[in-house]
């Protein structure tokens, strides 16, 4: 047998077991009724065979979230939500199986061709089950098994090689059983049960998530990024993170994916919680592309995530870099404690809207200790009849001496039913705090598209173009091969935005 | 054998205005042909509605290029085959530097045409070839467009574009304005070495000044949305003497 067909025959089989039992949670079918209690809380632990502590953990939260109020400061507008009316656990099995791609929406598949997404790939992304018998007789869910096929011979190489490096990546729900300790002293401790709304209902019925623990001075070995990306695809809409980089570690990861994903949730809310010791460094880079609505404005995914960072130790430093393209609501403003001296937060955002999508996205930085560092780049751009806000928070505690900040916020506008709104917050408690802003609005005008397309680009390379010009800062944040990816998204995301 | 450039009894309107009342003007290859008049008198309405700017409103006549129909192409097809308007006021695009935008635009063109895109080093090859002879630093090639050029740099931009585009029709719109005397002569020099028997080249200009180191083989004078007189380069020179005027009664 030829070598290379060896090893694939190999992976094959090493696959199957793999799957059962790495990094995928196996959901059972069975589903909770419709609603929030106690009772369903408790049916979601029990799934997670979770220990005593963290349904305490969960119930607290429920009981707390049924005293809060929905939050309405947020430039955004949508019809209330039932919470009542949704399910809470069968949510992330929602995606309907589908035959093959036919069935699919051919705008989707237009999308996946431009993005020069492989065709199994596709499949998985739009959620196609081949059925039984096809091809070589394999089991039902034949094109799961070979995407982790694709995925689990990458994914088994970068097991072995993070577990040399001492590194933990595994899901939430796994993390909670195998290093429960671990768990329990960071879980919670920048984003507390009590934070938020939607936070606290994330505390009380989250369903999984990863969980990244790099011990003390690991680099860790790779981009924790093309990992996720393959195992992205059955995250649920409540999903829990927790990142901790110990003393002079470093990590970076990557949530999400360029493709739009099928999706039948329509309300997601994150937590996401990062932990940086002394001298560690997080970069955290989300692309975000979920189902925005149709072009009239119905459907669509409501985004409210809660993201914040803690920078514990001294010297050390977290850097979000964010691609929002999709949903119909974006709620989302990754944030930065400067806790430790000298310690350092990054946000670097590119939020686009068109159709009829709302972003309400920002940061904020929070400085609590000396000589802390904070830089924010802003990049807007709200097309079709969307609204796009940045709206963010700089604020230096009294103790935060010598603390600096640096914020540019640029919003573009394309055509002229759109919005762009900048709300920035300034607090500074300390005379020795210095804070630079700078905010511009502009549009692309006319004469630039007329000199591009003179030039002989279409109407549409010719927006992207100059969009890409646009936040060209804040796209060279992101790791390489992303940046490509991305850059296209961006033109996608923005066709026939213009007449 | 057709024209290169047959525009014939062209009426154009600008938001209920009429700008162009029937203007007509035949355009072989090989050809520079200079338009000359007053402002306002249609000379950039007649670029724009060749290159297919938006806002112009068409309402009678037609524009054939290399015998087609030019007035039903998109702007983008009619750069594809060989329509190349060099602008008055150059637009700065942030972030995109020089070399993508050149590559992105003559790769687009390519594509357009059925032929293959340049491969990286053929195209910085001939970049660079072209850039050297318009005394263009490479350094100006990646900033972003246009961006804080100085107006020479700018228009050398234009005629580099113009260089590596390697367009059938080349028009020059009031290339000459904001230049000083040097900045003037390297960019027409720049121009001249693009006239070749293939090409055409048609010059919109003010003055004169500019005709005297771009020497036309016609020269037209519009005034009030026509073309009111033809002739030779010496109607320049004669223009130069007499000014405008003398045209302004002929064309009411």
């Amino acid at each position: 047998m030829p070598a290379e067909l060896e090893t694939v025959e190999r992976v094959r089989r090493i696959d199957v077991d793999q799957y059962r039992y790495g990094f995928e949670t196996i959901i059972e079918s069975d589903k909770a009724p419709k609603g929030l209690s106690e009772d369903i809380v408790r049916f979601i632990s029990a799934k997670k065979d979770e220990p005593e502590w963290m349904l305490e953990w969960r119930l607290e939260a429920y009981r707390r979230w049924l005293t809060m109020q929905e939050p309405t400061w947020a430039r955004v507008d949508y019809p209330k939500i039932d919470y009542q009316d949704l399910y809470y656990y069968s949510a992330p099995k929602q995606k309907k199986a589908l035959a093959s791609l036919d069935e699919v929406d051919p705008e989707i598949l237009k999308t996946y061709e431009k993005l020069g997404i492989p065709l199994r790939e596709q499949e998985i992304l739009a959620g196609v089950v081949r059925p039984e018998g096809e091809a070589d007789g394999e089991a039902p869910r034949r094109v799961a098994v070979d995407a982790v096929f694709d995925s689990v011979s990458v994914a088994t190489t970068f097991q072995a090689e993070l577990k040399k490096a001492g590194v933990i990546f595994m899901p939430i729900s796994h993390a909670l059983r195998e290093h429960p300790d671990l768990v329990k002293k960071y879980l919670g401790t920048v984003v507390p049960t009590t934070d938020n709304f939607f936070a606290t209902l994330n505390s009380a019925v989250f369903s999984d998530g990863s969980f990244v623990y790099v011990p003390p001075g690991v680099r860790c070995p790779m981009e924790l990024s093309t990992y996720f990306r393959i195992n992205e695809r059955n995250t649920g809409q409540f999903e829990r993170t927790l990142i901790i980089a110990d003393k002079g570690s470093y990590v970076s990861y990557l949530e999400g994916c360029t493709a739009p994903q099928r999706d039948e949730n329509q309300l997601h809310a994150a937590v996401v919680e990062l932990i940086a010791l002394d001298d560690a460094e997080i970069k955290y880079s989300t692309v975000q592309n979920w189902y925005p609505g149709n072009s009239e404005g119905k459907g669509g995914v409501y985004n409210f995530v809660t993201k914040r960072g803690d920078c514990r130790g001294k010297n050390s430093k977290i850097s979000w870099t964010q691609v929002e393209t999709g949903s119909a609501i974006t709620w989302k403003y990754p944030s930065c404690i400067l806790r430790g001296d000298n310690s350092r937060g990054e946000f670097y955002s590119i939020a686009i809207s068109n159709g009829y999508q709302q972003v309400d996205s920002g940061t904020k930085m929070i400085h609590l200790g000396k000589n802390t560092t904070s830089r924010i780049i802003s990049k807007g751009i709200a097309a079709g009849k969307s609204q796009n806000t940045y709206r963010g928070l700089v604020s230096a505690h009294r103790k935060a001496t010598g603390s600096r900040n640096f914020t540019a916020c640029d919003s573009l506008l394309i055509g002229d039913k759109c919005g762009a709104h900048t709300v920035p917050y300034v607090e500074a408690k300390n005379s020795s705090a210095l804070f630079e802003h700078e905010a511009t609005t502009s549009k692309i005008s006319e004469d630039v598209l007329f000199y591009c397309v003179q030039r002989g680009l279409s109407q549409e390379e010719a927006v992207g173009l100059v969009v890409n010009g646009f936040v060209r800062d804040v796209l060279q944040q992101l790791p390489m091969e992303f940046a490509v990816e991305a850059q296209k998204l961006i033109s996608i995301s923005l066709e026939g935005s213009v007449g | 054998m057709s024209a290169l450039l047959e525009v014939r009894n062209l009426q154009v309107r600008v938001e209920e205005r009429e700008i162009l009342h029937g203007l007509s003007l035949t355009v072989n290859k090989g050809e520079v042909h200079a338009i000359m008049g007053p402002n306002g008198s249609g000379k950039s309405t007649l670029s724009h509605v060749v290159a297919g700017k938006p806002g112009y409103e068409v309402t009678g006549g037609e524009i054939l290029f290399k015998g087609e129909d030019l007035l039903k192409m998109d702007p983008d097809e009619r750069a594809a085959k060989g329509v190349f308007l060099a602008f008055q006021y150059p637009v700065e695009i942030p972030g995109v530097a020089t070399m993508t935008f050149l590559r992105t635009a003559l790769n687009a063109q390519r594509k357009a045409r059925g032929e293959s895109e340049y491969s990286t080093p053929d195209f910085l090859k001939k970049v660079r070839e072209v850039a050297a002879s318009l005394n263009i630093p490479q350094e100006m090639l990646r900033r972003g467009v246009n961006v804080g050029f100085s107006g020479g740099e700018k228009k050398r931009n234009e005629v580099l574009q113009m260089a590596l585009f390697e367009p059938s029709l080349c028009i020059l719109d009031e290339m000459d304005s904001g230049l000083d005397i040097d900045a003037l002569r390297i960019a027409a020099d720049g121009v001249n070495a693009l006239r070749s028997s293939e090409r055409a080249m048609v010059v919109i200009t003010h003055y004169q000044r500019l005709l005297n180191y771009i020497v036309p083989d016609f020269v037209h004078v519009m005034s009030k949305g026509r073309v009111v007189k033809s002739g030779g380069k010496e109607l320049a020179l004669e223009l130069e003497e007499s000014g405008y005027a003398q045209f302004e009664d002929q064309a009411a």
